[in-house]
């Protein structure tokens, strides 16, 4: 990574305690993260994509520390996050925020929109009654909201205006990280259009820095500088949004790729189906985890873990395919 | 197969459903016509709440209560499905009309298996052939692209992955081997990959066996790549419609237009998209002039005061508003 980084996870390993057996006699867990390594530069926005289950808000709540995991380190600026305790983590939050897919289940349904905002102000800084009101009145004009929806409660906004809410009470304390976990997809697209204008806003505004989540890789490719790929709690590919998407190079970010359902009857591209779905984490095959619905699978895929593979500067995938163009690029003899 | 050379199978006439709040009428239909030639797949695109739902379910006669269907016709296979007794309309949906939909647990039952539920629609259908209706599930199961589909029939629902699930309600719903499916957001909630399956599997269905299905979706990327026409709805009418192929080369209604542009695309680059200001309106009420005139770039005077119809622009495509006024007299 170029720049300066300002998340810097290294080995990061969850697991979930799972039942199994019968009638769920016997505990057991499941690994959904393992050994997992990604940087975020700062101001820039990192997009993670992938399919449900893949442990992409495992990820999330992990840097927020809503779930322990079991090793690693996750750096913020230098420090870190795993290591703080409870007290020192407090401050830490107010450098950042997340934000959710359904911002009802994430706003009281009980408080007013001036509350909302309020309460992380009222919590963190020491403001008089009329410097919090002006701070509150400052937040909802950023997000696109006037004074009169302070008085609303979150059941009399539409889904894109208690997004809105949500994302003014997330920047209400100026943090350096937003981790955005699928933020637009219960909205319609004209709304997720005005949702995803009004992050770019803010993020020069405030000099941001994104974790966005989707499983849409059309949004992702839109919104990100840096794109990871995730199959299975793995990264397969990562690299600058401009070169995944002119070059992709992990068969599954193909797939995903021509997956996509494009606007255009004559686009006229070749479809890539995968078969079957996504394996149990609780399971997950050995060799490559994506064989068991790679279309161009090998026999040492079955077997053989693929390595990472720097395809260009800051670009990389973890496919035996590149072993091979790798080798004869290097006029190695292949057998 | 040219469209316009058949009988439609399914033709809709200045349909209206309303439903009774506290604050007035809903109308959350308001005088929509399209028909459906057989053979084909024919796509309903549109925001949440703008009415797709509501019309899916009045063609099976499932208008969801409290409300009723306050104008017009369904006309399927020539008959007049708002006319039509609750029994004649309970037979209609065994035996010609199916529908699919976005949750499979609202159409599987979670006590029986996947055979149980199978067999039971082929017996009901077709009560005679009782010994081919095992071998015909397997196949039928098999067709789309079910693994191992014996030992699924003794699979319960929630021994199935959302995809499977998603299948197996695709093979009751040709169970009984309707003229016609409904499919209402059939692949929402699955992820890309399993959608694309998904998709595949219906176009397949169409080519191979000639089914038609009327599907339901807000994403016009589905739409693009498996519908032969299209209906865009907006605030419970149809602003533009025609073939799959007129509507994404050259959309004509700016709402169309303005809902294609707010698509994210990798080209675009992180320049800001294009907005469709403001929000949908209000289903209460009457509604004078233009739906979407409070959010329309071109508004003009008379936009708030007539409310425009649909109006031909050449080929199949049509859009109800008064920026194509002329041409529209002038054909
Ligand atoms: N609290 C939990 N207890 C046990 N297993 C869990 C828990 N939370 C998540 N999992 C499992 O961990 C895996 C990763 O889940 P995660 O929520 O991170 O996925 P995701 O990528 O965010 O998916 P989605 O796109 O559906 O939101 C899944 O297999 C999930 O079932
Ligand atoms: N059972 C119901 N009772 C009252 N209003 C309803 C009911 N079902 C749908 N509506 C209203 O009818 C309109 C259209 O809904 P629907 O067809 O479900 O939209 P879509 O499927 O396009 O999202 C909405 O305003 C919705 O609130
Ligand atoms: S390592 Fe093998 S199975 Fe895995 S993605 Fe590459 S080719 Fe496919
Ligand atoms: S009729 Fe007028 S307001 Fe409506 S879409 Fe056309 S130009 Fe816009
Ligand atoms: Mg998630
Ligand atoms: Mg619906």
């Amino acid at each position: 990574m170029s720049g300066d980084t300002l998340i810097d996870i290294r080995g990061l390993t969850v697991e979930y305690k799972t039942s199994a057996g019968l009638l769920g006699s016997r505990s057991q867990r499941t690994r959904v993260l393992e050994d997992f390594s990604l940087q975020l530069e700062r101001g820039a926005t990192l997009g993670v994509v992938g399919e449900s289950g893949c442990g992409k808000s495992t990820l999330a709540n992990s840097m927020m520390r809503f779930v322990e995991p079991i090793a690693g380190q996750i750096f913020f600026e230098g420090r870190d996050i795993l290591a703080l305790d409870r007290r020192e983590l407090r401050g830490q939050r107010r450098q950042m925020q997340i934000v959710f897919q359904n911002p009802f289940s994430s706003l009281n349904p009980r408080l007013r929109v001036k509350t909302i905002v309020a309460e992380p102000l009222i919590t963190h800084l020491d403001l008089t009654p009329a410097q919090l009101e002006e701070r509150i009145i400052e937040l909802l004009s950023e997000v696109g909201l006037n004074e009169a929806f302070m008085r609303r409660f979150p059941h009399e906004l539409s889904g894109g205006q208690a997004q809105r809410v949500a994302l003014a009470r997330a920047v209400a304390l100026n943090p350096k990280l937003l981790i955005l976990d699928e933020p637009t997809s219960a909205l319609d697209v004209s709304v997720q259009a005005q949702i995803v204008n009004l992050l770019g806003k803010l993020q020069r505004d405030h000099q941001l820095t994104y974790l966005f989540i989707s499983h849409s890789l059309a949004l992702v490719q839109h919104i990100s500088d840096y794109i990871a790929v995730l199959y299975l709690g793995e990264v397969v590919e990562y690299g600058r949004q401009a070169d995944i998407t002119r070059a992709p190079r992990h068969p599954y970010t193909r797939a995903l790729f021509s997956s996509t359902p494009q606007p255009d009857p004559e686009s006229g591209r070749e479809r890539i189906i995968l078969e079957g779905t996504v394996p149990s984490p609780k399971d997950p095959p050995g060799g490559c985890r994506f064989h068991t619905r790679c279309p161009q699978v090998m026999e040492l895929c079955r077997h053989k873990k693929p390595k990472a593979h720097a395809t260009e500067a800051g670009h990389w995938a973890t496919c035996h395919l590149l072993d091979a163009e790798l080798e004869s690029l290097q006029g190695v003899d292949a057998s | 197969m040219s469209p316009a050379s058949a009988q439609p199978l399914l033709a809709i006439d200045d349909l209206h459903i309303s439903f009774p709040t506290p604050r007035g009428e809903l109308r959350a239909v308001r005088g929509i016509s399209f028909q459906v030639e057989p053979g084909e797949i024919f796509g309903i695109v549109g925001e949440s709440g703008c009415g797709k739902t509501v019309t899916g379910r009045s063609i099976l006669g499932l208008v969801p209560q409290p409300g009723r269907i306050s104008g017009g016709r369904i006309m399927f296979q020539g008959s007049d499905l708002t006319a039509m007794s609750q029994a004649e309309l309970r037979h209609l949906r065994g035996n010609r009309i199916a529908m699919i939909f976005q949750d499979p647990s609202a159409a599987l039952n979670p006590l029986f298996t996947i055979g149980q539920q199978l067999l039971g629609i082929m017996k009901r259908h077709d009560p005679g052939k009782r010994a081919g209706h095992l071998d015909a599930a397997v196949s039928l199961l098999a067709d789309l692209g079910l693994p191992q589909p014996e030992s699924l029939l003794d699979s319960y629902p929630h021994q199935l992955s959302g995809g499977m699930q998603q299948r197996a309600m695709i093979a009751m719903a040709l169970a009984a081997e309707p003229d016609l499916i409904v499919a209402d957001e059939p692949t929402t909630a699955l992820d890309v990959t399993i959608q694309a399956q998904i998709l595949d599997l219906l176009v397949a269905l169409k080519e191979k066996r000639g089914v038609t299905i009327v599907f339901i979706t807000h994403d016009l990327g589905v739409v693009a790549e498996t519908c032969d026409h299209v209906a865009v709805f907006y605030l419970g009418q149809i602003v533009e419609q025609g073939t799959a192929r007129e509507i994404f080369k050259a959309p004509r209604h700016p709402y169309t237009q303005g809902l294609l542009a707010a698509l994210p695309s990798p080209d675009a680059g992180q320049d800001a998209l294009k907005v469709i200001p403001g929000s949908v309106g209000d289903m209460v009420g009457d509604g004078v002039g233009c739906a979407f005139a409070p959010r329309c770039e071109f508004r003009m005077p008379h936009c708030d005061r007539q409310t425009p119809t649909l109006m031909p622009l050449g080929g199949q495509q049509q859009a109800a508003c008064f920026l194509y006024d002329e041409i529209g007299e002038g054909t």
